[in-house]
């Protein structure tokens, strides 16, 4: 070893991880049972049960490759553990990470005999894989605006890291019928609380003169191939019954969960078949029992010790402002209720970014954001908290450098597309790809500077199964095949009017539009919108309206708009039109083929 | 292997700091391969400039013989070799110099930048050369052809591919596993420390004994640091594929991929 050593220029004051979550023991039994199965000792299915419990996926029609999944509780992570995955994404995986839908970075691609070495460098810097997939409870989701919205009673995040202390390598959590997702809101407008089994909204009423913490609780909900919106379980949950009650829930789910079909194991199918009030009921009588058993009082671990801020020092010369900073301004940053900071939000492509700007983003935390930290969003983008107003235009510079300064985060354009057949099994399309194509263009048809459009979302599924959250958005769109004679084409089918507010409605189907058609179907949509519009209203509210069948005297239902995009998505032999048979990201003709369902297991 | 003995003097890689104390005493030829301009501007203080391309040119024994000869590199001289391209491009000439029957060779352990980053010494000096004589002794099992690939990996040999995940998923030669070459460094280290370095291969149930051929894209360069990255584990049943895909491809030879997957498409490049 050289004595010479690379002295560090940087003085790192910016806060290191606070919770060890990861083991490094359990990546040296990774690698052990890795050997044993390839020794054939012990059988496919016990180690890929093995496998999903501690975060690993099989990879599209292969299991010598893995998808690793991080488990971000609250989608926090911190400057140093970015670093991280930036190598270990260049050494093991593809020099990209991917930002799922529920905050989380997935590395794709790694061989199956290196996972034990990525999980080895995530526990080196506190991050576990430790049930991020497998029928376990998954990372528990915060809204990345926790703690800053102007719209929250109090800011959830110590709930959602202490649930997950909880819950993590928690013998309750197991082995559970099927997948079990948490999630905290700040507000009813940022978030999903009822699209998932437990979805939390922080609440505070006065009792007794006294200001008293809890939550509004929603039950049951999620989507899927049958997607199910979830209920309230009471009007008020006080802080003190939030583990008893999701104690309470996961074990009637632990109980009665259809174990027999794995179609429908989630418990949104549980409730749907019992009956909301019998459901409710239940954990209503679980909770007061285990509240009488217990003779330990079984408090959440809330740290509620206050973030202390760093002083940001920087320099006080006026920053030229860079071209395109007031469009980016206004379609990634949102002011937060602590006055002069904002929120900065980045448009990645798909959720997709490399290496080298996931150092970028390590450095721009450290130098930029109060708090040192970084938040994974819903929306596959990544979130920086705490910035001086001030700074901003020097933010958005340094983004320019790095090719992150994409505007349209908080827009229409910014699209979700889950990984589709660029990794996973279940797949048809190469919805990731459209996603991909859809934003670009859509970001250089300045379609994020429309305020008619601001609020409107873009979702798209590569298969039925809803992991690109297609039902919740203005227009969503889920993948399948098409035929014209023996010729096989990338087909979605459009639905329209989801979303995932207070207001949450699944999307209603409109019609099935063929994939190289659908950025063309969108601008006609938007173009008919504006045709019929009322003043001042947003496509959101007028979709919502032709949804509700109270669209104008032209245009009136989603039959209306069927008929009026028949001309688009009409479809074209193979001889007027071959790139038509092609899905994007293929140049060969389109089939569909999938293999087996890593989600359950 | 159990000759480590026997070789103790000689290292895979050098540290910075013996580096040092080599030129000061004189008991080193390094060689630097960068590009000529490159080299002109700054260099560790006495190295001779070989850039890749002028040995790739005519890489015939004789010539690299002559090479070493101009260069003053007799049997017993000892060779440091380094690049500012994660070590690949030097472990290519290492390799080579090993290969027309030159022992002695070690890599730096750093990459050139490193060197500099580390404010470390340079010059720009151009160090003048005495001619000596080199012997040629070939040493053909280091080296595998295309016409050896099939059968040794028939009789059990390891095929590795060097080359980035992406491209090898996109088409490799049957049967090779992949170990990228990002793989092996760790760092500002072009190789892992040994102990890392170990479990990657132990990972995979390769022993310690196995014939391993590694290659790369076109001209062994990533391959032949995968192939110091063994030798420094004493796993010296290792050969380099020199002409690589580039050529197995040119030969109309099978080709593997990993098929109905749009990986490329992950990729936020």
């Amino acid at each position: 070893m050289s004595n010479t050593n690379l002295s560090q220029s940087k003085p790192d004051t910016a806060p290191k991880h606070k919770i060890n979550w990861g083991r490094l023991e359990e990546a040296e039994r990774f690698a052990e049972m890795t050997k044993l199965f390839r020794q054939g000792l012990i059988t496919r299915d016990d180690f890929r049960r093995f496998r999903l419990q501690h975060g690993a996926y099989g990879s599209r029609m292969t299991d010598d490759y893995s998808m690793i999944r991080l488990k971000l509780p609250a989608g926090e992570v911190y400057p140093e553990q970015i670093e991280r995955i930036a190598d270990l994404s260049e050494q093991f995986s593809i020099g990209s990470a991917h930002v799922s839908t529920r905050q989380n970075f997935q590395l794709h691609w790694v061989a199956l005999e290196d996972v034990s070495e990525v999980l080895r460098g995530l526990a080196e810097v506190g991050i576990t894989t430790r049930e991020a997939c497998g029928n376990s409870v998954r990372s528990i989701m915060c809204s990345p605006l926790a703690g800053v919205c102007p719209d929250e009673a109090f800011d959830p995040t110590p709930y959602a890291v202490g649930a997950t202390k909880f819950l993590l390598r928690n013998p309750l959590s197991q082995s559970l019928p099927r997948k079990f997702k948490i999630n905290f809101t700040c507000c009813e407008k940022h978030g999903m609380a009822r699209m998932v089994d437990i979805g939390l909204i922080p609440l505070q009423i006065e009792e007794n003169g006294n200001l008293q913490r809890g939550f509004k609780i929603f039950l049951g909900g999620g989507l899927g191939a049958q997607s199910f919106v979830g209920h309230q379980l009471e009007p008020f949950t006080s802080e003190d019954e939030l583990l008893y009650t999701i104690v309470s829930v996961i074990r009637i789910f632990d109980r009665l969960g259809n174990r027999d079909n794995m179609a429908r194991a989630r418990m949104r199918y549980l409730v749907n078949d019992m009956g909301w009030e019998r459901f409710q009921n239940l954990v209503l009588k679980e909770r007061a029992m285990i509240k009488m058993l217990l003779s330990v009082i079984v408090k959440l671990d809330v740290d509620k010790t206050p973030e202390v801020l760093r002083k940001i020092s920087i320099s006080s010369e006026i920053p030229s402002v860079s071209q395109g900073y007031a469009r980016w301004v206004k379609s990634n940053t949102f002011k937060q209720k602590q006055s002069g900071f904002s929120t900065a939000f980045l448009t990645l492509e798909s959720g997709d970014v490399t290496s080298n700007q996931l150092r970028a983003i390590a450095e721009i935390a450290r130098e930029f954001t109060s708090d040192g930290q970084i938040r994974n969003g819903f929306t596959q983008d990544i979130v920086f908290r705490w910035i001086r107003d001030e700074d901003l235009p020097r933010l958005y510079s340094k983004l320019l450098e790095v090719g992150l300064a994409n505007p349209g985060a908080l827009t229409m354009a910014s699209v979700v597309g889950c990984s589709g057949t660029t990794s996973c099994n279940l797949a048809l399309t190469n919805s990731h790809r459209l996603a991909k194509e859809v934003q670009r263009k859509f970001i250089e048809l300045k379609i994020d500077e429309d305020d008619d459009l601001r609020n409107s979302t873009i979702k798209i599924s590569g298969c039925p199964n809803s992991c690109g959250q297609h039902e919740i958005a203005t227009i969503g769109f889920y993948g399948g095949g098409g035929r014209l004679g023996k010729e096989m084409y990338p087909l979605y089918t459009m639905s329209l009017g989801g979303r995932s507010d207070e207001n949450t409605t699944l999307g209603h189907t409109c019609t099935k539009v063929p994939a190289k058609r659908i950025i063309q179907t969108i601008l006609k949509i938007v173009e008919i919108f504006k045709s019929e519009k009322k003043s001042g209203e947003t496509l959101d509210l007028w979709i919502r309206r032709i949804v509700e069948g109270n669209g104008g005297p032209n245009v009136k239902s989603i039959d209306d708009i069927k008929e009026l995009l028949k001309p688009v998505v009409i479809v074209p032999t193979k001889d007027q039109d071959e790139d038509f048979y092609a899905d994007y990201g293929s140049d060969g003709s389109y089939h569909t083929k999938t293999g087996r369902g890593e989600c359950a297991a | 292997m159990c000759s480590l003995s026997k070789e103790k003097s000689i290292h895979v890689t050098v540290d910075v700091d013996s580096l040092r104390s080599e030129i000061r005493d004189k008991s080193v030829k390094v060689l630097d391969i960068r590009k000529e301009d490159d080299y002109k501007q700054g260099h560790i203080p006495g190295a001779i400039n070989l850039p890749l391309a002028s040995l790739l040119a005519d890489d015939s024994p004789d010539k690299v013989l002559q090479y070493a000869q101009s260069f003053g590199i007799g049997d017993e001289t000892s060779v440091v070799v380094y690049d500012d391209t994660f070590g690949a491009l030097a472990s290519r000439v290492a390799w080579t110099l090993e290969y027309v029957g030159h022992r002695d060779v070690s890599l730096l352990d750093v990459t050139y930048s490193t060197w500099k980053k580390l404010g470390l010494e340079t010059s720009s000096d151009i160090p003048s050369l005495t001619k000596t004589t080199h012997s040629l002794k070939l040493q053909p099992q280091i080296l595998a052809t295309s016409d050896y690939l099939t059968p040794a990996k028939e009789k059990g040999a390891i095929l590795v591919d060097n080359r980035e995940r992406l491209n090898f998923l996109e088409q490799h030669i049957p049967g090779a596993i992949n170990i990228p070459y990002r793989m092996l460094a760790s760092g500002q280290n072009i190789l892992r420390p040994k102990e890392d370095l170990k479990r990657l291969f132990q990972n995979r149930n390769i022993g310690q004994d196995s014939e391993i051929i590694t290659y790369c894209g076109s001209v062994g360069t990533l391959s032949g640091l995968g192939y110091y990255a063994l030798k420094s584990l004493g796993m010296n049943n290792a050969k380099l594929y020199v002409r690589s895909f580039k050529e197995w491809k040119s030969l109309d030879k099978p080709i593997e991929k990993q098929k109905d997957a749009n990986y490329w498409d992950l990729s936020a490049e």
